[in-house]
């Protein structure tokens, strides 16, 4: 294995977070904190507790899925992307470096932006509310298997686009609205019956409940359906990986 | 000896049908310089571009160092050095960064005194923590060539390596690309420049429509196609060529003070002496005669139109 090789593409990724420090790490924990504001102060003020939970702490573990699964796929695809645009990945493509080694350093430094991340929004919430973690390992489990899961998501919309536009347009228009409707501000008890079955096709929402299930040991749906789901969508989004490599779609064709 | 890169029956088909490679064979020999000329759209990026993993062939074998391309892909590649046609840099990196992130993507343990030297020998040494971005047209090529360099290949293509590039910048260029030969790399050189292919390459392939029309020895392809011209500078303006003299295929200058014959070196007869006797005839004076040799671009440019005619 080229270790070395991953490295130095791990670590080019982390120095590009490093100079756009402020869209990578500060917009996300403002945005985060603006959630915080509106929806716990403002709102959550005249919604007393859901499952028991106090409604500012109930949308923490959303809250940090949301950023986690925006961000993930955004740094992912733009990581992967860029070079494409750019004509740089020649030297990706020319080196000995395997497909899975590749991938291990784009992917791996979307998720390590992105577990940073959710680290730091964690640690704003705690200004906000009380945090109680029930499974703090389970909630490092999901956090850093969401993120991978979501990064290597991203680094197939990287692949796939041939434009900026289609780089914005899944985690805009699909990862945003699946998110918001995953249960991240509210508890799908909550809704009517046929909607609670509607939200149980969405992917989101077993991750979220997972999530949440680490922190108040308890979620919309089962944590094992949690976990499967997120093991499901990983290993989907592992074989796309691999038929992309195979093919040379988008990259060698 | 075995050649240093082998490939048999090389094909390339896009998606739409189109072909850029049509069973290319081509053995490239170990510590030379092979410059593969073609007019644009010949197929000479993505000759290079298969060879160095970056397409992907339709069918047929390419091995570097006895390696194959797709099996050995890490011996080969680590092996393999690739300058693009391309001006494709980084913007926001410094130069000393882009270059270390090279190596190490070779799986190249850091070595900043290599990286040092290979600065050095570019003239970029100065501008090591520049931004790439900040660099002219010029330097960044330079830049390219560096992260090329940065692993130490054996092998190394350079796609339009001059292209854009001042002839002080070239003439440096060469001077280096002279220094890799001589330290043992085998160098594969794409050029626009014919007169850089003369200047540089042992052998000289060219390729058209996808298809190698011809490898050869510079020389022997020099001396084998090379015709001659004798300009026979008049001592009296003509406005035509006379009648005499036209068998001998004879072309008047634009101003009509000198006529050009063109001869074969390889033939038995030049038919220089019957020129000459036929001008005295026709009591043509001159001046001066002066031959000269015709370059590899006028080769070059023979071989592409023959090629065409032949269709």
């Amino acid at each position: 294995m080229n270790v070395r090789g991953i490295l130095a593409i791990y670590k080019f990724e982390m120095a590009r977070t490093g100079r756009t420090l402020m869209q990578s790490i500060v917009s996300p924990v403002l945005s985060t904190c603006l959630y915080f504001i509106v929806f716990g102060a403002a709102i959550g003020s005249r919604i007393t507790e859901v499952d028991g939970v106090s409604y500012g702490s109930f949308i923490v573990p959303g809250l940090i899925m949301l950023s986690l699964l925006t961000q993930s796929v955004s740094n992912a695809s733009f990581g992967i992307y860029f070079p494409r645009f750019s004509g740089t990945i020649y030297e990706i493509l020319s080196a000995p470096v395997s497909y899975l080694e590749i991938v291990i350093g784009y992917a791996g430094a979307a998720a390590t932006k992105s577990v940073i991340l959710g680290t730091i929004i964690l640690a704003t919430a705690g200004f906000f509310v009380d945090l109680h973690i029930a499974h703090p390992f389970v909630m490092a489990g999901f956090l850093i298997l969401t993120s991978v899961t979501f990064s290597l998501l991203g680094f197939i919309i990287g692949i796939w686009a041939d434009g900026f536009e289609k780089l914005q347009i899944v985690p805009l228009l699909v990862i945003t609205p699946l998110t918001f409707l995953g249960g991240t501000f509210y508890s799908i008890d909550m809704l009517p019956s046929i909607w609670q079955k509607i939200s149980l096709l969405n992917p989101v929402v077993y991750l979220v409940s997972g999530f949440r299930w680490a922190f108040y040991d308890k979620g919309d749906v089962p944590v094992v359906a949690s976990f499967i789901m997120s093991m499901v969508f990983l290993g989907f989004c592992l074989a796309l990986i691999a038929w992309i490599f195979r093919t040379g779609y988008r990259l060698k064709d | 000896m075995q050649p240093v890169i082998q490939i048999k029956n090389l094909q390339k088909s896009y998606k739409g049908g189109f072909q850029a490679l049509k069973d290319i064979n081509l053995d490239i020999e170990k510590g030379e310089i092979f410059a593969l000329l073609g007019p644009n759209g010949a197929g000479k990026t993505t000759l290079i571009s298969i060879v160095c993993g970056i397409v992907n062939a339709t069918s047929g074998s390419v091995t570097a160092d006895g390696f194959d391309i797709v099996r050995d892909f890490r011996e080969t590649r680590s092996r393999i050095g690739l300058v693009p046609q391309e001006l494709t840099t980084d913007a926001f990196e410094t130069v000393w960064d882009t270059v270390t992130f090279s190596r190490g993507l070779f799986g190249k343990a850091p070595d900043p005194a290599h990286i040092e030297k290979i600065l050095k020998q570019l003239s970029l040494w100065e501008k090591k923590d520049n931004k790439i971005m900040t660099l002219s047209g010029g330097m960044k090529r330079r830049v390219l060539i560096a992260k090329a360099l940065s692993h130490e290949p054996s092998i190394l293509f350079l796609d339009e390596p001059t292209a854009g590039v001042d002839v002080e910048l070239r003439k440096d260029m060469w001077e280096v690309v002279r220094g890799l030969q001589q330290s043992g790399v085998t160098i594969i050189l794409t050029t626009h420049y014919i007169e850089e292919a003369e200047m540089m390459a042992d052998r000289v392939g060219v390729i058209r429509k996808g298809e190698i029309i011809l490898v050869e020895e510079k020389n022997t392809l020099m001396r084998k196609l090379g015709e001659k011209q004798l300009t026979i500078h008049l001592q009296e303006k003509l406005d035509a060529v006379p009648d005499n003299l036209k068998k001998h295929g004879l072309e008047l200058s634009g101003d009509g003070d000198s006529l050009v014959y063109a001869y074969d070196t390889a033939a038995g007869r030049t038919g220089i002496t019957g020129l000459l006797s036929d001008l005295s005839e026709a009591q043509i004076r001159f001046s001066d005669i002066e031959t000269s040799e015709r370059s590899l671009e006028d080769i070059f440019v023979n071989l592409v139109h023959e090629e065409e005619d032949d269709e």
